[in-house]
């Protein structure tokens, strides 16, 4: 069965080799994975950031990406969100057993494009096959590693009362686009996951002011849950306005279907900024000018009292408290 | 979206609003009996914006907070056999049982999948024919003719492996056992909106005419809500107690008539366990005997166990008005939406959770 | 119960519609709606049309919001 993956592919003989350096080699072509080392072995001097994640994203192919996009522009988020310019990844897979290798083919050649897209190179990895039923498909998990520049120190812990909470775009595209293909659930959109590798954004963030606290992309539990972290982190309360959050008509409309709140819908491609009041108006205007951050708007503001809750005023003026995510987003019918 | 964006607009809130507080002047207590309008509230901090005067309860308006142990204890057997596959909605997974619940089952390996939609369950049916689809029928007047027309379409397309289980309640009378039991004193009803677009607005007369109750049929957005918090103080102030309608876009006085003959057709009323009321006569539906061979609990031979109520935990008294959360001893404690003891805490329209999570009567 | 939203009818196979709203669409049932037509919105509750939605209410209904809006502000002014 030439078409599909089988347990030997992974067991480290010829056929691993074959797939390795045909599927992989070839396709993220970089001379430090092309040694072919147990590892990478580079030089280094300065603050890195380092991070690592697991990609188990279900359908693996989606509409707007796959988990080998997902993979990259996790790990280069990871890093962008320490002020990192992301340098290195690692890149392992854990493919279920039966995997058509056309499809692994297709995910690879995502993997390559999105690595070239966020200017990262994959300098090491590695490939296990299991048994039908113990993965679901293809399991991805990464490592990453950039450099932090001179001065910058962003931690979810340097939120003051006064900042202001910027917002890159809309929100609960991923989430949403994902589960539109979902069995039991399907819907027709043309809503696509909003995957995208932020380095470049916060890069020119960062040259519009050092002034720039917190930065953090909000994936699994939205909006919510990441500025819930955030208060947490930084002791500090965050109100926003309900109707400054910007959301697509797509993603209300399908929340409404299904009883979400789109605060709580995932995203893969944006962020979170707790920023100087001084400095909001400047780091808004260059984050519109990057094509990751053209529909970017300031929500919120950062305030002391209550320390660790998250507010919002609704569009009647009145408030709300708005908690974490607790559990799965769950469809309902009431 | 249309027919929900203009029915959310800030400058029609805030006219409505001031109408409220400017007419408003006797002591009410209102009592909305729709999870959905519970999850309105809520969500717009609409006690936060109506006079003091005014008092808003929550009733026994979630299906999933209502159904009594035993009966989600029935669900859970059915899962734990190996051939039976469960569709549920979305609402059910997490709901504590006596034991357990669909999310732990599954984790042990039952086949609980969620659908939105009947349709889904029923191809789910016919993509596995070696399999039995047990579909768990929860809701109000509202859910159970969308659950009676799979069951046609079942029938007519020939489809042998799909059953359900019917935990379908029916609203008025258990309203009525609420009035009867003459715990909660209210001035005003806030009827549901989408149980009324099928079963019409005449089921709510006798509550007007026999308990001198005003009622109003809402809808869920918020100027909905708080248009039919200003017909109801209107009633309140001008001595009037009748049914009105202010969902006017969604409802008619005699609802959907063929959606109540499909619902009659397959469905008869039956004797009912609610969560904190005990058995309500003529309050559940169970199926007719010419569609019996889709009923799950004579299809399969379960055996539940006895049913289990967890200490301390006082959903009943919620649920019927008597008390509120910050009543339970339980509550943020013991009982959290990660942790939930009771099903009040778990549907995002229970009261419980509603409270938790947006912060009832939270200002600033 | 609750959750049952305003959905346009975009085309009609036998008992079944595509429906549209805020730029998604579904496939859902008319079992429960017979006489719903194309161009008709229907309040969908589980993937089945509840009951085919009466704009011309809901612009009389609106039409009322904005007089008792319009009233209040006098009131204040």
């Amino acid at each position: 069965m030439k078409d599909k993956i089988i347990m030997a592919h992974g067991s480290g003989g010829k056929q691993a080799h074959e797939l390795v350096e045909k599927s992989f080699v070839q396709a993220l072509a970089n001379p430090i994975l092309a040694k072919l080392d147990d590892s990478a072995v580079f030089d280094f001097s300065g603050r890195l950031a380092f991070t690592t994640d697991s990609y188990v994203v279900s359908p693996i192919f989606f509409p707007g990406g796959d988990i080998g996009k997902l993979a990259v522009y996790g790990t280069v988020n990871d890093l962008a969100m320490s002020g990192a310019e992301p340098l290195y990844l690692s890149l392992s897979l854990i493919i279920e057993e039966g995997l058509p290798q056309s499809e692994l083919e297709q995910i690879v050649d995502s993997i390559q494009k999105a690595a070239q897209e966020a200017r990262v190179k994959i300098v090491t990895g590695d490939t296990k096959v299991v048994h039908r039923g113990s993965a679901d498909k293809l399991f991805i998990n990464t490592a990453g590693i950039g450099i932090i520049p001179e001065g910058i120190d962003i931690s979810g812990s340097n939120a003051r009362p006064g900042d202001k909470v910027l917002l890159s775009g809309p929100i609960g595209d991923h989430g949403i686009a994902v589960l539109s293909k979902r069995e039991g659930l399907s819907f027709s959109t043309r809503l696509e996951s909003d995957c995208a590798p932020l380095n470049s954004l916060v890069a020119e963030m960062l040259n519009a002011s050092p002034n720039i606290h917190c930065l953090r992309d909000p994936t699994r539990g939205g909006l919510a849950t990441t500025l819930n972290e955030l208060a947490r982190q930084s002791r500090a309360s965050i109100r926003i306005e309900e109707e400054k959050v910007p959301v697509r008509e797509e993603v209300l409309a399908a929340c409404e279907m299904l009883g979400f709140d789109p605060l709580y819908v995932a995203n893969e491609g944006r962020l979170v900024a707790i920023v100087g009041a001084e400095d909001a108006e400047k780091v808004l205007k260059a984050m519109q000018g990057n094509p990751y951050g053209k529909d970017a708007a300031i929500v919120g503001e950062v305030r002391a009292e209550h320390p660790g809750r998250v507010t919002m005023k609704t569009r009647l003026g009145s408030s709300r408290i708005i908690d974490m995510l607790v559990g799965d987003l769950l469809p309902r019918i009431c | 979206m249309k027919f929900i964006d203009e029915f959310r607009r800030s400058e029609l809130a805030k006219g409505l609003i001031s109408q409220i507080h400017r007419r408003s002047r006797t002591p009410a207590r209102f009592m909305e009996f729709c999870g959905g309008h519970t999850a309105t509230i809520f969500r717009y901090g609409i006690r936060q914006v109506l006079p003091s005067n005014i008092e808003m309860v929550s009733g026994p308006g979630c299906p999933i907070c209502v159904t009594a142990n035993a009966d989600l204890d029935k669900a859970i057997a059915l899962a734990q056999i190996p051939e039976v596959i469960i569709a549920t909605f979305g609402d059910m997974l997490k709901v504590p049982a006596s034991h357990s619940s669909l999310q732990e089952v599954k984790a042990d390996g039952a086949d609980v999948r969620i659908v939105y939609s009947t349709m889904d369950a029923l191809k789910i049916a016919e993509e596995n024919p070696t399999e039995s689809v047990v579909f768990l029928g929860i809701g109000f007047e509202t859910t159970a003719p969308t659950i009676a027309a799979s069951i046609l379409q079942a029938e007519e397309g020939r489809i042998r492996n799909y059953y359900v289980l019917s935990l379908h309640k029916l609203c008025p009378p258990v309203i009525q056992a609420i009035l009867d039991s003459g715990e909660v004193k209210l001035h005003g009803l806030i009827c549901p909106g989408h149980v009324s677009a099928i079963i019409g607005s005449h089921p709510w007369e006798f509550i007007a005419r026999d308990y001198g109750i005003p009622c109003v049929v809402s809808g869920f957005e918020p100027l909905d809500v708080l248009q039919c918090v200003d017909m109801l103080v209107a009633q309140i102030e001008n001595g009037e107690s009748k049914v009105e309608i202010a969902y006017r876009r969604g409802v008619r006085p005699e609802g959907n008539r063929e959606a109540l003959r499909l619902m009659g057709r397959v469905f008869e009323p039956c004797p009912a366990w609610w969560r904190g009321m005990g058995e309500v006569p003529d309050s559940g539906l169970k199926l007719r005997k010419e569609y019996q061979r889709f009923d799950a609990e004579l299809a399969f031979d379960i055996d539940p166990g006895t049913a289990y109520e967890p200490k301390g935990c006082i959903c009943g008294d919620i649920l019927r008005g008597v008390k509120t959360p910050l009543d339970c001893r339980l509550f943020g404690r013991a009982c959290t939406p990660e942790y939930p003891v009771g099903p009040c805490m778990v549907s995002s329209e229970g009261s419980c959770s509603a409270h938790y999570l947006y912060g009832g009567g939270f200002e600033g | 119960m609750c959750l049952a939203i305003p959905a346009l009818i975009k085309s009609i196979e036998d008992k079944e519609a595509e429906a549209e709203i805020g730029g998604i669409t579904r496939r859902i049932s008319l079992w429960l709606t017979p006489e719903a037509e194309v161009g008709d919105y229907v309040l969908v509750h589980t993937g089945y049309a509840i009951n085919v939605l009466d704009q011309e209410e809901a612009e009389e209904t609106l039409k009322l919001l904005e007089e008792i809006a319009a009233a209040a502000e006098e009131g204040e002014g």
